[in-house]
């Protein structure tokens, strides 16, 4: 048995789809691709896929991750050494938007995705609802207002109860990048790592905290990178040799 | 700016399963859109899920997007809350490739499987852009067309659409596209719609509503007639006489989100002659058109290939009947391309012993349930609706079913059909309980589920002049049930709304003045009515009041032999003395062979068009009685094309 770890997009109209939506696009990909599998026991024999942190529905992703077992000794791909040859047929078995960016074998008793991720870092435009522009100086001086703060209590919505916590060790950087430009004219773009230890904190939830009374809206919120942080170093479960990962999306592109 | 999507994304972050509204499905075609190109957006009228599976959608969809001079988009009913995203930022109703407005499509085509949708169909003209009644259409606006089985009674929906295809519509879409093309080359001048819909109406196949005077005295129907002498007294459904001609799907969409159906669906044959009485589909799509086994085996290799998919439907309405139907589910199974993970399932299984081993072979692992549909409760009842099931076939098949695995079996009945006693009510619980009891000799704890549907008579059958049963009548036939079956642990009863089957029994059977209950129904916030949570009787009773029209008199009335019927001016080619003689039959308890393996009786349905049987074989299958509780014994000629055994595509 073999564990295989993907590094993929999710960028464009396919964002609205839902997590459980992605795992059946990959599921759909890997048979066409034909990539032999390994199969869970019992009534309803599964693939074995594996997905990480899940991705809000409406949010883009440069940096979506699982990891697949694929069955021993079977015919077809060599993971080892075809991986752009991989990539590419995933790519094209997949919708548009979702895109295999890299791949490689984990080591046998590698950790789960789920057990390693610790931080996301994201991207997104602050507007406000109809009451004209947000002023970056503004909410560069709130930005650092709150990293200066020892606490940050918000109520959230937690599987339907409101839920009031400090989240503040949650908010590991946060800046202002400066205006968004088109269409989110007035808008202002944000860039934050969040921790996703004991429970993620989501960019909407931040913003929350920051907009004087809720007055804030997020728009396109967009995952940059996952970090595994051990022992003061800091990595990515796969890097992505191909997209350039900190642009910001260009306005052709969202308009598709 | 054509595409809406800088509107429409706003709003989807406001709204349960966005990705309803996304397109982006794999199979999905770019149109290219142009001056010369009739614009088709081809409209299923109801949620995304129940929608987008619907493989007579997608047939047209290719055939159109096939063409040189037509260009086709899809649109589903947007769900409630998008619809109120919708109208609060006033987003029109769009296609899901390139997102533009309904409204500046040429042709806005329905797809009607369902009667209850029909309020569906008007919200989704109004949220084009487009006035609900065809007669204030303006040149500018597109033509609305209907197809599907429920246009075999197009009166409920003739003040709202312009124009009803009747029947089969692989061909005729071409045709319609001819003059559709040439209306828009001419620009669509004042005049010119009523112009085009003269025209359509002398294609074969197509009725328009507006080319008809109605007349009637007092509640009776008197005549629908033609206003010109160009236009058909009747019109008859077009048929293709040959299901192989037409692959397709070639490309069926694969959606990003969930959906019913959600696999990969080959339809096998088309048409039923086992003559079940109650059953509109079978009547109206006769004779029977098989697949030749050859294609079926290619479709169902590149179609798991292409979409990926590891389970794949044998589609028809009775799949078991299709000739060698465990050849070509064993060469799918054992398909080394197939590597042993595809699942294979039949819809609507046969009930007898031998259609169970089929399944077996298909369900090697995931054996939870089997379903089939005896319908009446006794042996009477079954011979009055003509489904010629004997008790030992079912057992047999619940035996077969429980001894090779399965732990739960589902029944489906009807209730309120003619002739009906309580005895023949009581026998559905009789036959749910000796089923449950049949299982407990093979397995501890059988569960055997008994689901019934209140009967709703159809145009175009046998049972089209028969009285419904009142809400009260169904409801005292439950009850009935329920107390017969509270006392077995593995027998559960589910019955189906009775509420739900009068307002589809007033859409069902209706005439031109039940048009005026839809709009009132639709008016009043009654979309999405084969959804209980949505659905609400009294909207469709106060409505029918306030139009002076009688429940009694549209719904629980027997209907006599001399009736001008709605529907009359539409044929399915079934001469009315067959559909009589059938209700005559009915009330006797005398059933009817499948024409199929013994000789014609002539129904119409062949001899009108010079169409006959296509099928593989001209011996009825293997497996006992086959469920029609018959002497089968061969010697008979037969009216059947014969298939030599390997045909590839024929061409078009
Ligand atoms: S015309 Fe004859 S063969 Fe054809 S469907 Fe009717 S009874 Fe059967």
């Amino acid at each position: 048995m073999t564990r295989v770890r993907l590094r993929f997009t999710k960028l464009g109209k396919v964002r609205w789809t839902s997590h459980r939506d992605v795992a059946r696009m990959w599921e759909r990909a890997f048979r066409r691709v034909q990539l032999p599998l390994a199969y869970s026991e019992g009534f309803t024999p599964r693939p074995k896929v594996s997905f990480g942190l899940a991705l809000p529905t409406g949010h883009e992703s440069l940096a979506e991750y699982l990891d697949v077992e694929v069955a021993d000794g079977a015919s077809g791909v060599d993971v080892g050494s075809d991986v752009p040859v991989l990539l590419g047929r995933l790519s094209d078995a997949l919708p548009d938007g979702v895109d295999a960016v890299a791949a490689a074998v984990l080591p046998a008793g590698a950790a789960s995705l789920q057990e390693e991720v610790t931080s996301c870092t994201w991207q997104w435009v602050a507007v406000t609802a109809g009451r004209g522009p947000v002023d970056p100086g503004a909410l560069a001086v709130s930005c650092e207002q709150l990293l200066a703060g020892s606490t940050l209590v918000l109520t959230r919505h937690r599987k339907g109860r409101e839920v009031t916590e400090d989240v503040r060790e949650a908010v590991l950087d946060l800046r202002v990048l400066g205006p968004a430009g088109l269409p989110y004219a007035g808008g202002v773009r944000l860039q934050a790592e969040l921790a996703c230890r004991p429970r993620s904190l989501r960019p909407a939830e931040l913003l929350a905290g920051l907009g004087a009374g809720g007055a804030l809206q997020e728009r396109d919120p967009r995952r940059l990178h996952q970090w595994i942080s051990r022992d003061g170093a800091r990595w990515e479960p796969l890097e992505a040799p191909r997209v350039a990962t900190d642009a910001p999306p260009a306005p052709s592109e969202r308009a598709s | 700016m054509t595409s809406l999507w800088p509107r429409i994304e706003p709003l989807l972050a406001r709204v349960h399963k966005p990705a309803r509204y996304i397109g982006c499905e794999d199979g999905a075609s770019v149109p290219a859109h142009g001056p010369g190109r009739a614009a088709w957006l081809l409209v299923y009228p109801d949620s995304y899920e129940v929608g987008l599976p619907n493989q007579g959608l997608q047939i047209l969809y290719e055939l159109l997007n096939e063409r040189g001079d037509a260009v086709a988009e899809r649109s589903y009913a947007p769900w409630t809350d998008m619809e109120a995203e919708m109208r609060r930022a006033g987003v029109p109703l769009f296609s899901l490739e390139t997102h533009r407005r309904a409204g500046s499509f040429d042709v806005l085509a329905f797809n009607l499987s369902a009667e209850l949708v029909y309020t569906n169909l008007l919200n989704c003209i109004d949220l084009a852009g487009v006035d609900v009644h065809a007669d204030r259409r303006r040149p500018e606006d597109p033509l609305v067309v209907a197809g599907g089985h429920c246009t075999f009674n197009p009166e409920p929906l003739a003040d709202f659409v312009d124009a009803f295809v009747i029947g089969d519509g692989e061909e005729v879409v071409g045709e319609i596209t001819e003059v559709v093309a040439a209306w828009k080359r001419s620009g669509r001048t004042e005049g010119s719609r009523r112009r085009v819909l003269r025209e359509l109406a002398t294609v074969a196949g197509v009725y328009v509503p507006s080319l008809y005077d109605v007349s009637y005295d007092g509640p009776r129907l008197v005549a629908v007639t033609p206003r010109y002498p160009d236009v058909p007294a009747v019109v008859e459904k077009r048929t293709i006489a040959d299901l192989g001609a037409w692959p397709y799907p070639r490309r069926q969409l694969v959606p990003l989100t969930e959906v019913v159906h959600d696999r990969l669906n080959v339809e096998i044959f088309r048409g039923c002659t086992r003559g079940c009485r109650f059953c509109q589909a079978g009547m109206i799509t006769r004779p029977v058109r098989e697949r030749p086994a050859s294609q079926v085996r290619e479709m169902v290799r590149s179609g798991l290939d292409r979409t990926g998919y590891d389970e794949v439907s044998l589609t028809s309405l009775s799949s078991a009947d299709f000739s060698g139907i465990d050849e070509v589910v064993s060469g799918i199974i054992n398909d080394p391309a197939c590597s042993g993970q595809v699942s294979v399932s039949l819809p609507s299984l046969r009930v007898d012993a031998f259609t169970v081993g089929v399944a077996a072979e298909i369900q090697k692992v995931r054996r939870t349930g089997l379903t089939f549909a005896p319908e009446g409760g006794t042996w009477r009842m079954r011979q009055v609706i003509n489904k010629l099931i004997r008790e030992e076939d079912l057992y047999g098949a619940v035996e077969a079913a429980f001894s090779q695995g399965w732990h739960r079996v589902k029944l489906y009945f009807l209730t309120g059909l003619p002739t009906e006693t309580e005895e023949d009510t009581l026998g559905i619980a009789e036959l749910a309980r000796n089923c449950a009891a049949v299982g407990r000799r093979h397995v501890r704890a059988p569960s055997v589920t008994a689901s019934v549907g209140g009967f709703v008579p159809k145009p175009q059958t046998p049972f089209q002049w028969f009285r419904q049963d009142t809400v009260e009548e169904l409801r005292a036939k439950v009850r009935l049930l329920r107390d017969a079956t509270r006392r077995d642990p593995g027998v559960q009863l589910r019955w189906h709304d009775p509420r739900a089957s009068v307002a589809e029994g007033i859409a069902s059977r209706g005439d031109r003045r039940v048009g005026a209950v839809i709009e009132e129904v639709w008016r009043r916030g009654g979309t999405f009515q084969e959804w209980s949570e949505h659905f609400d009787l009294s909207r469709w009773t106060s409505a029918m009041d306030a139009h002076g029209l009688s429940l009694d008199w549209y719904v629980h009335r027997e209907r006599p032999q001399d009736e001008v019927l709605p529907w009359d001016h539409v044929s399915a080619g079934l001469h009315r003395d067959f559909l009589w003689q059938e209700w005559r039959d009915a009330l006797a308890a005398a059933g009817t062979p499948d024409c199929r393996w013994t000789p014609c009786y002539d129904c119409g349905a062949c001899t009108g068009y010079g169409i006959e049987h296509v099928v593989g074989s001209p011996l009825p299958p293997a497996g006992g009685s086959q469920g029609t509780g018959q002497d089968l014994g061969g010697g008979m000629s037969v009216p059947v094309e014969l298939r030599p055994s390997a045909v590839g595509a024929a061409s078009r």
